[in-house]
């Protein structure tokens, strides 16, 4: 069942190639440059001829054949899982990917053929990262370590999930990075990028003179920044003062650290280089990351909670770290 | 046998209910749905009508124009050796301003004009749009047509008419469709060549015209009266001046458009 895992980091490794070319047709502003959906300009989508894959068309078609085998991998995985996974939860969870990949799909279809209407753009941006979220969290649950649970016999510490402070943080954390990444998304397909063009004071000053939807939205996410960069840090901190032989936490706490100032630099040039398709693009799938990592230490700090002993059959799974287990699930380290 | 004499007779009975709902008139017991009247169109004596006729001038400085990149199309690149230059401003040497669309804001109240069934066209011809400013009235046909070996859609995106974006992968293809309602400008572009775009003003009369060599522009054939007249330019914005035609008199204005 390694195979099954390897799988899921493919899929998910799609999923954000994925995400990321999404964010360069929203960047080129190539979102129309298929005016039909699902064929392309009259023919089938997969006999599209290359050749004709030109301009803002490169972007777009190019966007919906990685959206198809991302959907492809989707049912292969939620297929793979339901025959080899014995809990009944892991089951359900690849189903649900499923659903999630074809409501995606079909809210990508629905902007093209509405015009790109801004709260369907966002929903799209903001669906993208759940499904995201879910491959990377049943790459998570097909791991080695999580299977075994991260078991580390010179561990001095009490378990992660009954560091209540922890809990809260992480839980925080996540919640906050999606919501600042649901308000970017708002800013982006609204065309407030650069309702403030200068950076880090807003027309000169600290808070803007006047206001207007695009100036609130815009500078609603810089004040959003600043909480995740202090929530993140919180949360990394309190890993490393309480956790620090935990590697299944201090490696995420210390990826979170890196990725936060890296989005926060990317956020910066974004403004000052006037929406560098690059750069934007970039702080984009730099957020997804941000936003993955979270969840991944969240899961982890309460892995103990969520593999509380049970059978498969009531859909829990044992914590125990027997040959038993880790043969039915492939688990080595 | 019997299953053909059903279709038969259910079939002249869709026929039969079909001729009794449609067509207009007949005599009928039920009285036909008022409407509003239109107002008779005001009297008008063509040979008392006048012109304005006048020029557009830039002061100051425009931004340079630049090439056009159209690396993203290597058809667009074969068709265009040309170095085709942008044309957000357009000046002449004499510092006359081109693509400036001059047309009758107000005065024409009263007056109905026949909608020309001669369709405007809107060529994509060496990936630019050809013309880059031009006007059309309501309900006239808008014909785009693809002059290109290489795939363009047509995306307008006004505010007041329906939007609509439409693929012409071959040359040659043709689209038309028109516009409903009275809206200055309506913005063209192409999505998958983003250096494309046209604009046109929607109207409903013929009174408009485009700035051209020397910021020419005319508006002939007017009633007498008095008339708002706005210029427009895709980058400065828009101008407005009263002026007052009389019988068969020829006015003259200027406008100037100032880049700071």
């Amino acid at each position: 069942m390694i195979w099954l895992h390897r799988f899921t980091i493919i899929l998910a490794s799609s999923t954000l190639l994925l995400l990321v070319v999404g964010g360069l047709v929203t960047s080129t502003e190539s979102g129309l440059a298929v005016p039909d959906w699902p064929n392309t300009y009259g023919y089938f989508m997969f006999s599209f001829p290359l050749s004709q894959m030109v301009g803002g068309i490169f972007y777009e078609h190019g966007h919906r054949l990685i959206a198809s085998m991302v959907g492809f991998l989707t049912i292969i995985l939620a297929g793979w899982i339901w025959f080899v996974d014995p809990r009944r939860w892991m089951r359900r969870l690849g189903v649900i990917a499923l659903v999630t990949v074809i409501v995606q799909g079909t809210l990508g279809g629905i902007t093209v053929l509405y015009y790109l209407p801004a709260p369907i753009s966002v929903a799209h941006a903001g669906l993208a990262e759940i499904f995201f979220c879910l491959t990377v969290s049943i790459a998570l649950f097909t791991s080695s370590g999580w299977l075994t649970g991260y078991s580390n016999p010179s561990r001095q510490h009490s378990a992660a999930h009954k560091d209540l402070t922890l809990g809260r943080l992480t839980v925080i954390t996540t919640a906050l990075i999606y919501l600042q990444i649901l308000i970017g998304a708002a800013m982006r397909h609204t065309g407030a990028g650069l309702a403030i063009p200068d950076f880090p004071l807003a027309f000169g000053q600290l808070i803007p003179p006047s206001w207007s939807w695009g100036i609130g939205i815009h500078f609603t996410h810089r004040v959003g920044a600043l909480f995740v960069v202090f929530a993140v840090m919180a949360t990394a901190l309190h890993v490393l003062a309480h956790h620090r032989n935990k590697k299944e936490l201090i490696h995420p706490a210390g990826f979170l650290i890196l990725l936060v100032i890296v989005q926060f630099t990317l956020g910066a040039l974004t403004v000052l280089s006037g929406k560098h398709v690059g750069i934007n693009t970039s702080h984009l799938g730099v957020g997804a990351l941000l936003f993955v990592t979270s969840v991944v230490l969240t899961l982890r700090v309460n892995h103990a909670r969520l593999t509380m002993t049970s059978t498969p059959e009531t859909g829990g799974f044992a914590a125990s770290t027997t040959a038993s287990s880790h043969s039915s699930l492939g688990a080595n380290r | 046998m019997e299953a053909r004499k059903m279709w038969t007779i259910a079939s002249m009975m869709v026929i039969v209910l079909t001729g009794a709902c449609g067509g207009n008139g007949g005599d009928t017991d039920v009285a036909p749905a008022t409407e509003p009247e239109t107002p008779a169109a005001m009297a008008f004596d063509p040979a008392t009508a006048g012109n304005i006729t006048g020029t557009i001038n830039l002061e100051g400085t425009a931004p340079e124009a630049e090439v056009i990149r159209m690396n993203s199309d290597p058809v667009c690149v074969g068709e265009r050796p040309d170095n085709p230059m942008t044309e957000y401003y357009v000046v002449g040497d004499d510092g006359s301003l081109h693509n400036v669309f001059v047309y009758v804001k107000e005065g024409l109240e009263g007056h109905s004009f026949p909608t020309p069934s001669e369709p405007v066209i809107l060529n994509q011809d060496g990936c630019t749009y050809l013309p880059h400013v031009f006007g059309i009235q309501v309900d006239q046909p808008l014909q785009v047509t693809n002059s290109d070996p290489t795939l363009h859609n047509i995306h307008a995106t006004p505010s007041l008419n329906d939007e609509f974006n439409t693929g012409q992968p071959i040359e040659g293809m043709t689209y038309e469709t028109e516009f409903t309602e009275v809206e200055v400008m309506v913005p063209f572009k192409c999505d998958v060549h983003g250096w494309m775009n046209s604009y046109v003003g929607v109207l409903d009369h013929p009174y408009y015209s485009v700035s051209g060599d020397g910021g020419a522009f005319s508006l002939n054939t007017l009633p007498p009266g008095d008339y708002v007249i706005e210029a427009w330019h895709e980058m400065l914005g828009a101008q407005t001046q009263n002026i007052t035609i009389a019988e068969s008199e020829t006015a003259e204005i200027s406008f100037t458009f100032t880049v700071s």
